[in-house]
């Protein structure tokens, strides 16, 4: 069966902060993701969803350059190195990698200070922290706990909040609900909606699409290392809909 | 509902005394050394020498968490360019060892660029065959080395014109370098650059993801490392007088890593500890005579299994509240 891409209908497409042209990736021998073409507009969230092994880390892997990747990537209308991590970091492009990559022997504080790793500005620094530990009240009383000790949920707030230490344009979240109980999923989900209203430019990777759809803007669907699908989330009105997505 | 616990003062000062017990017994060790000189002082001074050492190894593997086989490369260019310089060439000890620290950092630096990029075990053989092949340059190349007879008549460390040359002096000046070497790696630790190497250590993606030059801050405490590494080579050779091809040979990576992983990997006070207690112990079971060794191994093997992240992490501070 031949699925045409479609694209999103009705929707007013924002100016792009990040597009790749013809971006695909690598593991050695195996193609892990073959060249494809995304968008990500100004405040824009993006969902990516796929079955397992479909790319979606992959792909949240090549935008950074932590995987051997070829194409373009351009940063708002500007080109991004492609294989050097730190000037893709330094530019406000964060990952939150999958399975978080906190820092488990370090304290919730210093893991914090590990995020504005790039910031000399000492009241920009405090700033950016305080608002951190308001998004996040949890790990306020957690500040000098070891982050390693910290229940699933708290160690994924300490990650977003890692991340947003670094004063990112553009956060790329690898399932963040990984391993979580659905009430605090929803708390992490419901913070992520209020920084995108806020302007935030996200993209977020999951296998539950239902949460994803709830945010989303639009929808990439991903399987087999391609993209399948461009989908407006109000599109999709039931779990067939999807499924057959899935499927085909 | 999350409730943090409130740690009262007075548990906070038992934990700042604790804390400062490994202290407390390294200074018994060398103030017992000092005072009773001979034996026992040579002993603790070649524990010290080895402090250094450990010192420096451990901010590679231990704040770092590479692996490095191969620093025992990095003490014999300091120790040969501080025997040739001052035995064969009448250098005096101190430029000479300032030399062959620089040397060992420069060399570490050009074979650190392209090693460094390997990782885990390819990273742990290629650091082998550096400690290897030093191994084999200073059995070979006799005419500066003079190969397996070594070289002898090195001049101990003079400052200001005062020649360190008594046990006793040799080790006030060993446990002074040893607290400046400490105190710089406590330094470290808690500054930007160490918890850069932390969160290296921790994931090298995670920290690459934030901005952090992986690459940089592992070629720096690399050659750190290689300084510290190089200061030892040095004292030894000025502190025994003689220098030769086994000194530097595969015998002090098996020894240094033990003292570093019975002290305790990635604590300030470990390497410390490791460097006396690996030393200390074959002495304390001299009267076991023939059993001595079965039961300095016997020893090792409790230590790792009671305090399997080493001596000093016994009493550590840090994680606990």
């Amino acid at each position: 069966m031949n699925l045409a891409v479609a694209t999103a209908p009705g929707v007013a497409a924002p100016a792009p902060i990040l597009a790749a042209t013809g971006l695909s990736a690598r593991y050695g021998h195996v193609q892990a993701l073959h060249p494809l073409d995304i968008r990500i507009g100004e405040g824009e969230l993006v969902a990516v969803l796929g079955p397992n092994g479909a790319g979606k880390s992959t792909l949240l892997r090549a935008l950074m350059g932590l995987v051997s990747n070829a194409g373009e990537v351009r940063f708002r209308d500007a080109p991004l190195p492609r294989q050097d991590v730190v000037a893709v970091a330094s530019r406000g492009i964060v990952l939150v990698p999958e399975g978080r990559g906190i820092f488990g022997p370090m304290s919730v504080a210093d893991n914090l200070e590990l995020g504005a790793y790039r910031l000399r500005d000492k009241s920009e620094f405090a700033r950016r922290r305080e608002r951190v530990l308001t998004l996040f009240p949890r790990l306020k009383e957690r500040l000098g706990q070891m982050a390693g000790s910290m229940s699933g949920g708290e160690q994924q707030m300490l990650a977003i909040g890692r991340a947003l230490m670094a004063g990112p344009k553009v956060l790329l979240l690898d399932e963040p609900s990984l391993g979580l109980a659905p009430r605090v999923t929803d708390e992490i989900l419901e913070t992520l909606g209020l920084l995108n209203r806020e302007g935030l430019a996200i993209v977020l990777v999951e296998q539950k699409a239902p949460l994803a759809l709830k945010l989303a803007a639009r929808v990439y669907l991903l399987s087999l290392g391609r993209i399948v699908a461009e989908l407006d989330p109000r599109d999709i009105t039931s779990h067939d809909d999807l499924a057959q997505h899935y499927l085909s | 509902m999350t409730i943090s616990p409130s740690i009262t003062s007075p548990d906070r000062r038992r934990l700042r005394l604790v804390g400062l017990l490994p202290w407390l017994f390294a200074g018994a060790v060398v103030g017992y050394a000092i005072l009773v000189g001979g034996y026992a002082a040579t002993v603790v001074s070649f524990a010290l020498i080895y402090a250094v050492f450990v010192t420096g190894l451990n901010l590679f593997m231990g704040f770092a968490a590479q692996v490095s086989f191969g620093q025992n490369a990095f003490a014999a260019i300091g120790g040969y360019v501080s025997a040739v310089l001052t035995a064969s060439h009448g250098w005096s000890p101190l430029p000479a060892m300032a030399l062959g620290m620089t040397a060992a950092v420069l060399a570490a630096a050009i074979i650190g660029f392209p090693t460094l990029r390997l990782k885990g075990h390819y990273l742990a053989m290629g650091t082998l065959a550096i400690g290897l092949i030093a191994y084999e340059i200073t059995v070979e190349w006799q005419s500066v080395t003079q190969g397996y007879m070594g070289i002898s008549g090195i001049p101990p460390l003079s400052l200001a014109g005062y020649e360190v040359s008594s046990d006793r002096g040799q080790l006030v000046m060993l446990a002074l370098v040893v607290a400046g070497g400490a105190f710089a790696a406590a330094r470290i630790r808690r500054s930007r650059f160490g918890r850069a190497l932390s969160a290296v250590a921790g994931s090298e993606e995670a920290a690459q993801a934030l901005g952090i030059d992986v690459a940089r801050y592992k070629l720096m405490a690399f050659l750190l490392s290689a300084g510290f590494a190089a200061l030892a080579g040095s004292l030894f050779v000025h502190v025994v007088g003689f220098v030769s091809p086994e000194v530097f040979g595969l015998h002090m990576v098996i020894v240094t890593f033990t003292m570093l992983y019975v002290g305790g990997i990635g604590t300030v006070a470990g390497p410390l500890i490791g460097a006396l207690i690996v030393s200390l112990l074959p002495e304390t079971f001299r009267a076991f005579k023939d059993y001595q060794d079965l039961a300095y191994g016997a020893a090792l093997i409790l230590l790792l299994i009671y305090a399997p992240r080493g001596l000093a992490s016994l009493f550590s501070t840090r994680g606990r509240s």
